[in-house]
């Protein structure tokens, strides 16, 4: 083998092209080939070809199917990164998902064409309402990201409503970055308050920020340090003392499907991220989708259009989109949001149940106590107490003898195992924030456990041997200074 | 329970270790007075038999381009996806894990990836590429904030009233609380003149133009771009990826940025999602890009390898400073992009652009001999065409649809005073055949109606 062969795992695509092959062809064209410099005029004309890779079908493939087994996925084994959720995808949702009749349905179909698929989007929103208690859900935005924006734009319009749009949106230092991020967007200053010694919201700390400027508190329940809010009620009474609205990250809905609906105790309006709670696959970062589920009296500022059901037939149709929402914030999305997504999670839905949902939770939090049980002996575990769908460790014992979160985590991918989530939440130094989901059997966890632990004692005995971690991976630790510095982010012939 | 593998006695054993008598022990910070009382009002179980039943009957009721001759467009593109796009994107060990954040167990996401951001700088002639956004509009809407945010003071966007009303819409909703001006400027002839767009350009932040827009023509793309330099304004052009097999790209007539909708690059419409927004510019305003960025590295024994870089632009590191909200994107649809280009190739991606310049043309002329049909306006197309009937475009739309022909989408009310209009749109999938039928029977309509 040659030196420069070593080097590269799998070559790029451009790498192994050869020049006149390709893997797909189209039919002969039947009606006159364009004269493009006639149809379009020589100053529009691309004068080279854009340099596209050149491969057979058989080459793609190989190509592609050896990249995607360098991946952890978790039809492998776990993927316990600590507040995404990640469970098992079920099979038959993506069958559904690619039936002709969704897949390749057009967007602007007459709803008289489309009765199908406006029939599970207005089902979805039902069922997604009923789950959490909100009266009226948007599928639009297409990732939580996204529904947090939509979510604050329609905290801006109601405040604006009532005439004055207000200045600051409350968060507590445990937020994800998503939160601060999204209602900057929206025009709202963040005003960050430091959680209590119990990892949970400190009521005195959000009084003391709270007034008639304050537009809205957004919190996450259970928060990223897997902690129930216990003192949510009393929270929200504040914020809606001064007028203020609440919104709930649903991230960590997981844990509480069928336990507690947050409509119910008073949110105002939150995000479900389908790509966690409803199973659908993350996708190696995306497609997600991220409906906002809103009370009553903010419905009116939903994204624009909305499919309803319309009982009477008045327009001689069950299912049609409303176009009429003057007070709307208006699109997030080209049309009504990752529907195809939203056709798993529907699907997922069913397949449970309501029995089903609330099993969903119970096996999601019995799964992480019993991770935490076994952990807590060889762990720092800051917050204690039974926790929710995840918890937090810290490693700080271990870095005391030179072996950091992220030596832990690279350790992790040596035993054929996926690392939590590290460095975050931001509150806890050394984090290792741990999610397993309910799709984990016992004999997963302990393997997990083990792994942990055997880490642990390794820290204590040898350190370098887990500073040199990963061993057993396709590459060993890369240089991200580099990466930065260098900032090859699109292949060029050398 | 299908998806939850731990039985009664894993349970049992499990409280054991924990320490709790019972699961719901494990749920004593919830308190009472929070707590839901009966079950969840939802429908299910179903067995997967009753559930595909169910599912299968709802995608049933629907009519498609698979069961009707359809010239809809105007953004979503049915073209065909080729088989092993499917079968690739289809591997769990793509789609069932998530962004890379452990680059030594993602290597395969992450080159995949990489390939994509190369192969989008390469279509556009850029220099650099994100690793996608959500679809074209919210990529013009962040590339609009990009423009803005540039502490030039300047508060001003303008764009092109040929650009889609959907991203015009979602432009509109992300720069709601910016206190940015949005000037739309009106087109003269289905196209924007830049010798009009001074007046709106002087003092602007950012210049949008859709080119071809969404009437399917083209653009004076180095014209706007130019006038937009000259003002001072980062000019951004959204662009059909599909055309740039035989268009001018971007980099070519000084876009500073392009934003574009991939979606017809291997995915299929889905009622308009997941789509695949993407993202390219100039390398100076790399450290401005939203999302994800991959890089290519070493590791430590030199071996290449690729990882997330410059992340302290994005929200987990610098949150309320974050240079977007962004964080999961649209990761799979981009791999079924850089698998579809990576089939179709140098010849194959230049051969579907011209087969669909082709067909357009043939379909444009062969609709124009329809007595009483004209194009709405004349200039270079491609893709799609907006015609002008002698009739109500929706009525006409409605009436041939009974013979299973969906001729293409009524301009209005999207475009006020185009209730005549029609944009048809045509594709490689589309037959000789097909156009002929859509002709003959929008001509045979448009008779009927002349008849006494």
């Amino acid at each position: 083998m040659t030196a420069p062969e070593r080097r590269v795992l799998e070559p790029t695509v451009f790498e192994l092209s050869s020049p006149g092959l390709r893997g797909y062809r189209l039919p002969p064209l039947d009606v006159p080939e364009a004269d493009l410099a006639a149809a379009f005029g020589a100053e529009h004309l691309r004068r080279e070809p854009p340099a596209l890779p050149e491969l057979t079908e058989p080459e793609v493939v190989r190509h592609f199917t050896r990249l995607a087994e360098l991946n952890h996925h978790v039809d492998r084994a776990i993927y316990p990164l600590g507040s995404c959720t990640m469970k098992y995808n079920p099979k038959v949702n993506e069958d559904l998902a690619g039936l002709p009749g969704f897949a390749r349905l057009h967007p602007d179909t007459d709803p008289r064409f489309c009765q199908g698929a406006l029939a599970l989007m207005v089902h979805l929103s039902e069922h997604l309402a009923r789950i959490s208690g909100m009266d009226e859900v948007s599928l639009q935005p297409p990732a939580g990201a996204s529904g947090e924006l939509a979510g604050m734009l329609v905290v801006r319009a109601h405040h604006t409503a009532e005439g004055n749009p207000r200045r600051k949106v409350v968060v507590p230092d445990s937020a994800h970055g998503t939160n601060p991020a999204s209602l900057t967007l929206a025009g709202y200053e963040a005003v960050q308050i430091p959680s209590g010694p119990d990892g949970r919201i400190d009521l005195d700390a959000l009084a003391k920020v709270t007034d008639a400027d304050t537009a809205a508190l957004m919190i996450t329940n259970p928060n990223t340090l897997g902690v129930f809010e216990t003192k949510v009620r009393a929270a929200i009474d504040v914020v809606h003392a001064v007028g203020g609205l609440v919104y709930l990250d649903g991230a960590n809905l997981n844990a509480t499907l069928g336990v507690v609906r947050p409509g119910d105790i008073g949110f105002d309006l939150m995000h479900f991220n389908l790509h966690k709670t409803f199973s659908t696959p993350h996708g190696g970062g995306g497609p997600g989708s991220g409906p906002l589920g809103v009370k009553s009296h903010l419905a009116r500022y939903l994204p624009v259009p909305m499919p309803r059901r319309d009982e009477a037939r008045s327009r001689g149709l069950e299912y049609y989109l409303d176009h009429d929402l003057p007070q709307s914030i208006g699109k997030v999305q080209s049309a009504f949001g990752n529907f195809l997504v939203a056709v798993k999670a529907y699907a997922y839905i069913l397949t449970l149940g309501p029995e089903g949902l609330r099993r969903v939770a119970e096996n999601a939090v019995l799964n992480a106590n019993y991770l935490q049980a076994r952990l807590a002996p060889h762990y720092e575990l800051p917050y204690s107490g039974h926790c929710q769908h995840e918890f937090v460790l810290s490693a700080s014992r271990q870095k005391e003898k030179g072996v950091r979160a992220l030596d832990i985590a690279k350790r992790l991918l040596d035993h054929g195992l996926h690392a939590p989530t590290v460095y975050f939440p931001l509150i806890v130094k050394e984090a290792l924030m741990i999610e397993p989901t309910e799709t984990e059997s016992r004999a997963s966890l302990d393997a997990f456990a083990d792994a942990m632990i055997e880490i642990a004692e390794a820290a204590a005995g040898a350190p370098e041997s887990v500073t040199a971690a990963p061993e057993n991976t396709p590459v060993s630790r890369l240089d991200e200074a580099r990466a930065a510095k260098d900032l090859d982010v699109a292949w060029r012939e050398r | 329970m299908p998806y939850i593998p731990n039985t009664d006695r894993d349970r049992e054993e499990m409280l054991r270790v924990i320490g709790a008598s019972s699961v719901e022990d494990l749920f004593s910070a919830v308190p009472a007075g929070v707590r839901l009382r009966g079950p969840l009002e939802v429908p299910g179980p179903l067995s997967e038999i009753e559930l595909a039943r169910h599912v299968g009957e709802l995608a049933a009721m629907n009519r498609t381009a698979e069961t009707e001759t359809s010239f809809l467009g105007g953004g979503f593109y049915d073209h065909a996806v080729p088989a092993a796009v499917r079968h690739v994107t289809r591997l769990p060990h793509f789609y069932t894990a998530y962004t890379p954040y452990q680059a030594e167990a993602s290597q395969g996401t992450l080159q995949a990836i990489y390939e994509f951001q190369s192969l989008i700088a390469r279509l556009t002639d850029m220099e650099v590429a994100n690793a996608s956004m959500y679809d074209g509009a919210t990529a013009a809407a962040e590339a609009c904030l990009m423009a803005l945010d540039r502490g030039s003071g300047r508060r001003r966007i303008v764009v092109a009233s040929t650009v889609s009303p959907a991203t015009r819409a979602v432009v509109r909703t992300y720069l709601l609380a910016t206190g940015a001006e949005i000037v739309e400027v009106p087109h003269a002839r289905g196209v924007t003149d830049a010798a009009a767009l001074r007046d709106a350009l002087s003092g602007a932040s950012g210049l949008l133009f859709q080119h071809p827009n969404h009437f399917g023509l083209l653009e004076p793309a180095a014209a706007l771009s130019a006038a937009a330099r000259e003002a001072g304004a980062l000019a951004i052009a959204s662009v059909d990826p599909v055309s740039l097999g035989v268009l001018a790209a971007p980099g070519s007539y000084g876009a500073d940025i392009a934003v574009g909708e991939g979606q017809s690059l291997g995915s299929p419409m889905g009622f308009g999602g997941p789509l695949l927004g993407f993202m390219a510019a100039g390398k100076k305003l790399v450290r401005r890009l939203p999302g994800r960025i991959i890089a290519a590295t070493q590791d430590a024994s030199g071996r290449r390898g690729y990882v997330m870089t410059l992340q302290t632009r994005e929200q987990h590191i610098r949150r309320e400073k974050a240079a977007s909200n962004i964080c999961t994107n649209e990761g799979l649809v981009a791999l079924a992009a850089t698998v579809y280009l990576s089939l179709l190739g140098k010849q194959g991606f230049r051969d579907l652009a011209v087969q669909i310049t082709s067909k357009a043309r043939y379909a444009a002329e062969a609709l124009s001999g329809v007595a009483g049909v004209r194009r709405a306006f004349p200039g270079p197309f491609f893709r799609e065409f907006v015609v002008e009937l002698p009739m109500d475009a929706r009525t006409a739309a409605d009436e041939l649809a009974k013979a299973r022909i969906w001729p293409g989408t009524p301009c209005a009310p999207s475009f006020a005073g185009m209730e005549r209009c029609l944009l048809v749109s045509v594709n490689e999938q589309h037959t000789r055949h097909d156009i002929d039928s859509l002709a003959s029977a929008l001509g045979a309509l448009i008779a009927s109606r002349r008849a006494p």
